[in-house]
């Protein structure tokens, strides 16, 4: 000790790391659009982790009738925190991730437009998240349904009740509507940042109709949160004052209404589904073209139907209350809406075969996800098509049809390309490839999984299961269907696990990948691996759709060939 | 072996999943209406249901030639477009116009043809056709249906009777949280909202007992609340009705069910109205929309049992009654009546029933021989 104090005299001091110097400190302090991008995708991954637990703790209660794993208020909880976890913690952080790291390197651009706007959103969704979470350890996790309608959320005395047990007792519901307001700051935070970006820092030449379909969909995706999110403000604001200040927007029997939280949040809710969607499509619409050697097929109307979508998926909100007793002619006119939002989703899987046609395709990780990202969204789609069958969604809604439509949709389409796209861009953010032949567990395993959990539950709707039973009957014929689920749920858990081992052992010592691992076309590959903070050392000049590729390709050159 | 199958899985799994989407494909073939279960929308009984089973019909049809079309096209193209060693660059084919406009018409004639199919459907099943009819409000609570009868003016519980081949005019209340009223085998779901009192009508061709249930999330026991619609002819229903517009039997002096009935009195009338002559009895049916909105009225929390040992559902379905199974006082081990009243909370966790102290097995001897008396 003493010979220590001697070398640390203070004429030789070395100044101390700052805390923003050191490993911790320089991620927790960090402003940087790469760094922020991968703390948004492993934060979404681990509540990816919990919701999974909450969905497998489900398919355990239902694996057999009147399985008695978890009370019916337990159940109640865990229904709604999976569907609450997944959609706002998993899904809308993942997507925000590869759009932060992705989109600036995209473009040609240095960070973010805002990049302390950028971490105050990240850890306004970290805190957010854990706040929600940690209802759990109050026994007060929110049960109402991840769609929170009043008047079940409003406190008893709001509830009409005679009697106890009437709507929610406790901060159940404040929980959510506390954390999902945080988390809506968050969304709101990030999008005005993605719009800014990508209107105003593309690398000189790259117009509007050169840049990548990811960014495109990011783009659009950034839209429809500024101008959804404040429909669900305004609802959860409104039912906080039910529940705190006396007021009755809900309540019926002082003059409310218990269908304006249905409007107010289907009009949010709607427009959620594609927020939750179009990122997907971008990076599916990234994947193909450079596993099939190709450029997109039809670039412009991916693009627009991309933006279609956006503008119809603010029509169509009222698809999900055809039974609450709207009007014949209001109801046909929602599902005309339903039947028009419909095409431009058509529209983009037939360019994406269209991709794949004529192509060379090569058989790696992230377009094994992507092909199968068409065939399980295509299933989502169509099932999808026949809810706006109004006659058939009276029959069909509030029935395990639609949970395994919307499973088709969010796990078959959403979730396999954030797969597809995690194995995309894994070797620009490590520069280490992961394993593909634990990939290809992942992958057959999933698809397996899927298929096995939520087709089965299309049956189960036809055979009159509802949704958010938390038990049934023996005698009811829903037993084989369900047990088949919950069989195809731990196979996806299987599946998740071997693509978390796969990080690992990828991330300790995976293959190099170089800057340039799959010839890719796109700017961010023409960096190195991991990108150093600036991206690029000088910002690239666009000259076409596929920068990287005319770079590489000077001879037959996207500019050369093709006007656009 | 295993090594190899550990290294390269994927024909192994390909070959499942195509065993998996075959035997998905035959479950959906399987057209033994039998097997559907009780809660099918598929083995329909009236003309609601019915429209409803039709478009679901042309929906599978052209859902399942568009799947297998697409399906099949992207099958093709990952087979014949595979890279192979050797291979250059493919043609950088930057897309076509005219196809592109041509699957955009496409998809768009096929899906307006689908909507005015819908549109059609739709006008079809709000429309209420002529001829007889009945009114009965059904009536949410957490969690059990109540049927009132205006014309009857009588309740009853967790069954709704009706003629056969009459129009049945529900008006649907609540004054909790939202339910949503759905027989599968008669028609689709409208909700029960506070406030908006929804209209709906199902018709039944042929008689019979069609399984009930709420289809919108109502709390913690939404799982447990069944009913059944009991289709009767004309005669058995006027039959019915004219019972249940009777005043509860009153039991022997001195019998077992007399002891019941004062039980009965002292326990539970506090919720459960029985309509009699006495104290702890009411004078006649309440309409509940009514009676539990007027502050002056004392509304009862629990379902009116006048008419109970003819009922065949306990607590919003989560047992069932069988009258010949409580019919001897000193066998009651398949009493589900029985069970209930010895257990309410554990059978279902959450419900109104809440009693000051556990029934001993003498009073439940009691209560039962008194509510099987109540024909």
């Amino acid at each position: 000790m003493a010979t220590q104090t001697i070398i640390e005299s203070p004429s030789v001091a070395v100044r101390r790391k700052s805390f923003s110097e050191t490993y911790i400190g320089e991620w927790i302090t960090s402003t940087d659009h790469k760094q922020l991008g991968i703390m948004y995708l492993v934060t979404g991954f681990f509540f990816f982790l919990v919701g999974g637990m909450e969905a497998l703790l489900i398919r355990t209660q239902l694996a057999v009738p009147n399985g008695h794993v978890l009370t019916p208020q337990e159940y109640n909880q865990v229904f709604t925190m999976h569907g609450t976890t997944m959609i706002f913690l998993f899904v809308i952080p993942v997507l925000a991730g590869f759009g932060n790291y992705v989109v600036p390197l995209m473009i040609g651009a240095r960070d973010m437009a805002f990049p302390r706007m950028n971490a105050f959103g990240y850890w306004v969704l970290f805190f957010g998240g854990i706040f929600l979470q940690s209802s759990f350890l109050f026994n007060s996790a929110p049960n109402g349904g991840w769609f929170m309608y009043a008047p079940l959320s409003e406190p008893i005395a709001n509830c009409g009740g005679l009697h106890a047990y009437t709507c929610t007792n406790g901060m159940n519901s404040d929980f959510w509507l506390l954390g999902t307001l945080l988390l809506g700051i968050s969304s709101i935070a990030g999008s005005v940042n993605f719009v800014v970006t990508i209107l105003k820092l593309r690398a000189p030449g790259m117009s509007i109709n050169r840049m990548p379909l990811f960014t495109w969909m990011v783009l659009v995706q950034a839209f429809l949160l500024l101008f959804a999110l404040p429909s669900l403000t305004a609802a959860s604001v409104l039912l906080l004052l039910d529940r705190h200040a006396g007021t009755h927007f809900y309540v019926a029997q002082a003059g409310g209404d218990p269908l304006l939280w249905q409007h107010l949040f289907w009009s949010f809710g709607h427009p959620e589904v594609y927020i939750l969607i179009l990122p997907a499509f971008g990076i599916i619409s990234e994947v193909l073209p450079v596993f099939s050697r190709k450029p997109i097929f039809g670039y412009t109307f991916i693009a627009w139907s991309g933006v279609a979508i956006g503008f119809l998926s603010f029509t169509v909100w009222a698809h999900h209350m055809f039974a609450v007793g709207l009007p014949p002619i209001a109801q046909a006119f929602f599902a005309t809406s339903t039947t028009l939002i419909a095409i431009p989703t058509a529209v983009k899987i037939f360019n994406w075969i269209g991709t794949i046609w004529g192509g060379k395709i090569v058989f790696k990780a992230p377009m094994y996800f992507a092909l199968g990202f068409i065939a399980m969204f295509l299933i989502g789609g169509l099932n999808g098509a026949a809810l706006a069958v109004v006659p058939f969604d009276y029959q069909m809604t509030d029935s395990y049809f639609v949970v395994a439509h919307i499973h088709y949709v969010l796990f078959g389409g959403t979730a396999l390309g954030i797969f597809s796209g995690i194995y995309y861009w894994f070797p620009k953010m490590t520069g280490k490839y992961l394993r593909e032949g634990l990939a290809q567990w992942h992958f057959w395993l999933m698809l397996i999984g899927i298929n096995l959990t939520f087709f089965p539950m299309h049956l189960l709707g036809l055979l009159g299961m509802p949704r958010r039973y938390y038990t049934y009957a023996g005698t009811v014929g829903w037993n084989e269907l369900n047990l088949l689920a919950t069989v195809g749920a731990f196979i996806l858990a299987i599946s998740v696990i071997i693509f978390m081992y796969n990080i690992i052992v990828s991330l300790k010592n995976g293959q190099k990948s170089g800057s340039d691992p799959w010839d890719a076309f796109t700017l961010e590959w023409d960096t190195t691996s991991p990108p150093k903070k600036y991206n690029f050392l000088e910002i690239p000049v666009v000259r076409s759709r596929r920068p990287f590729y005319d770079k590489k390709n000077p001879e037959i050159a996207d500019w050369k060939t093709v006007t656009h | 072996m295993r090594n190899s199958l550990f290294r390269n899985p994927r024909p192994w799994l390909m070959l499942f999943t195509g065993v998996l989407f075959a035997f998905f494909l035959v479950a959906c073939g399987d057209d033994t209406p039998k097997q559907y279960g009780p809660h099918t929308i598929l083995n329909t009984a009236g003309p609601v249901a019915e429209s409803e089973r039709f478009l679901f019909y042309i929906i599978l049809f052209i859902a399942t030639v568009i799947f297998v079309l697409v399906e099949g096209i992207l099958i093709v193209s990952i087979v014949r477009f595979r890279r192979k060693p050797g291979d250059g660059e493919p043609y950088q084919n930057h897309g076509n116009l005219r196809i592109e406009v041509l699957w955009t018409v496409i998809p768009a004639l096929i899906l307006f043809i689908v909507l005015g199919v819908t549109i059609n459907g739709l006008f079809q099943v709000s429309t209420v056709p002529p001829g007889k009819s009945i009114n009965v409000t059904a009536i949410g609570h957490q969690w059990w249906w109540e049927f009132y009868y205006p014309d009857y003016n009588i309740t009853t519980a967790d069954s709704l009777h009706a003629p056969v081949g009459t129009v049945v005019n529900v008006r649907l209340y609540s004054n909790n949280v939202i339910h949503s009223f759905w027989i599968p085998a008669l028609t689709g779901k409208t909700d029960d909202i506070p406030g908006h009192n929804n209209t709906k009508w199902f018709k039944a061709d042929r008689t019979g007992v069609f399984y009930g249930e709420c289809a919108e999330f109502c709390g913690a026991q939404h799982a447990h609340m069944a009913f059944n619609a009991v289709i009767d002819n004309q005669d058995d229903f006027s039959t019915w009705v004219t019972t249940q517009q009777q005043a509860a039997v009153v039991p022997d002096q001195g019998s077992l069910a007399a002891s019941g009935a004062k039980l009965f009195v002292g326990i539970c009338a506090t919720c459960h109205g029985i309509v009699g002559k006495g104290t702890g009895y009411m004078s006649g049916y309440q309409d509940p929309t009514v009676a539990c909105n007027d502050p002056n009225v004392a509304c009862k929390v629990g379902p009116n049992l006048t008419h109970f040992a003819n009922r065949n559902l306990i607590a919003g379905g989560v047992l069932v009654h069988d009258h010949d199974q409580c019919t001897n006082p000193d066998n009651l081990t398949n009493c589900q009546l029985a069970q209930w009243l010895a257990n309410p909370q554990g059978i279902k966790p959450g419900n109104d029933m809440v009693l000051g102290a556990t029934l001993k097995p003498d009073q439940i001897k009691e209560l039962v021989a008194y509510l099987e008396s109540l024909k």
